[in-house]
């Protein structure tokens, strides 16, 4: 019965928006993270969504899925070099490389994941409303 | 047997059907709400009961085309957004989250006649005290 099919699209969704706050949490965490180079220096990580095409299905439209991570980016903005030549972690030349994680931008994503997350578990509740109503039916 | 309960259910069995499908694409277009060049997807619902109540043809041979069943087929079209985004998603979740209710409320009211039609036949079935 496809209505049980909502809940492995709903809760495939409910993974990938989870990457999507593990990956805002390794982000923020290591804002003011340093490194003696910039090969070294932390940056920041973003995952790139996919959807999950259901093999069943031979109709190419109607192939209805769920969501998966294709894969998690790495953003190559620039990293900033500081001069601090008394930073244990500077180079030769007393440089720290710092990272390219941009703070707000990941307050944003925050937030837009968990609006997200909220919005799947409000389709599995409703969704499960219907079935208890359905397998409820005549009585 | 099954033609008259069929004819006594009428309608209500196919658009069940047909809401069940629509419920699982505005899913997955609410799941692939940040998915890049995810195009958001819906049903035609008049067209698609009409498709699912009409008498179709059925497949006698291995060789034959399935046609399309409840939903399916031709009767999936693809959104036309009122914002397009720039990673080519067209997936407005506010849309999306009020074409859901809006099925789920539907989906429960057809739920509730087919209760009331099996109600009546059971009651009708009853031995009289």
């Amino acid at each position: 019965m496809p209505l049980f099919d909502v809940f492995d699209i709903s809760s495939s969704a409910m993974h990938a928006q989870n990457v999507r706050l593990n990956t805002v949490a390794s982000n923020l965490a290591n804002a003011e993270t340093v490194a003696s180079s910039e090969k070294e220096a932390y940056r920041a990580k973003a995952p790139i969504f996919e959807e999950i095409l259901n093999r069943s299905s031979n109709d190419p439209i109607e192939k209805t899925g769920g969501v998966r991570v294709k894969e998690v980016s790495v953003s190559d903005a620039p990293i900033e070099k500081r001069y601090s030549p008394n930073h244990p972690m500077a180079n030769k030349e007393g440089f720290v490389f710092t990272n390219n994680v941009n703070p707000v931008e990941e307050m944003a994503n925050m937030m837009s994941a968990s609006r997200a997350f909220e919005s799947n578990v409000e389709v599995i509740n409703t969704t499960k409303q219907l079935l208890m109503r359905t397998l409820r039916m005549g009585q | 047997m099954s033609n008259i309960l069929d004819n006594y259910i009428g309608i209500h069995a196919q658009a069940l059907q047909v809401r069940t499908k629509k419920t699982e694409l505005l899913a997955g277009n609410l799941a692939n709400a940040d998915t890049p060049g995810y195009k958001a997807k819906d049903v035609d619902f008049r067209s698609a009961l009409k498709m699912a109540s009409s008498d179709r043809m059925t497949t006698t041979d291995s060789r034959h085309f399935e046609l399309g069943g409840a939903g399916g087929g031709d009767q999936v079209q693809f959104r036309i957004p009122t914002q397009p985004s720039v990673d080519g998603n067209t997936v407005e979740s506010h849309v999306e989250q009020g074409e859901f209710m809006d099925n789920a409320m539907r989906y429960q009211a057809t739920v509730q006649f087919l209760g009331g039609k099996f109600k009546s036949l059971k009651e009708a079935f009853a031995p009289v005290r």
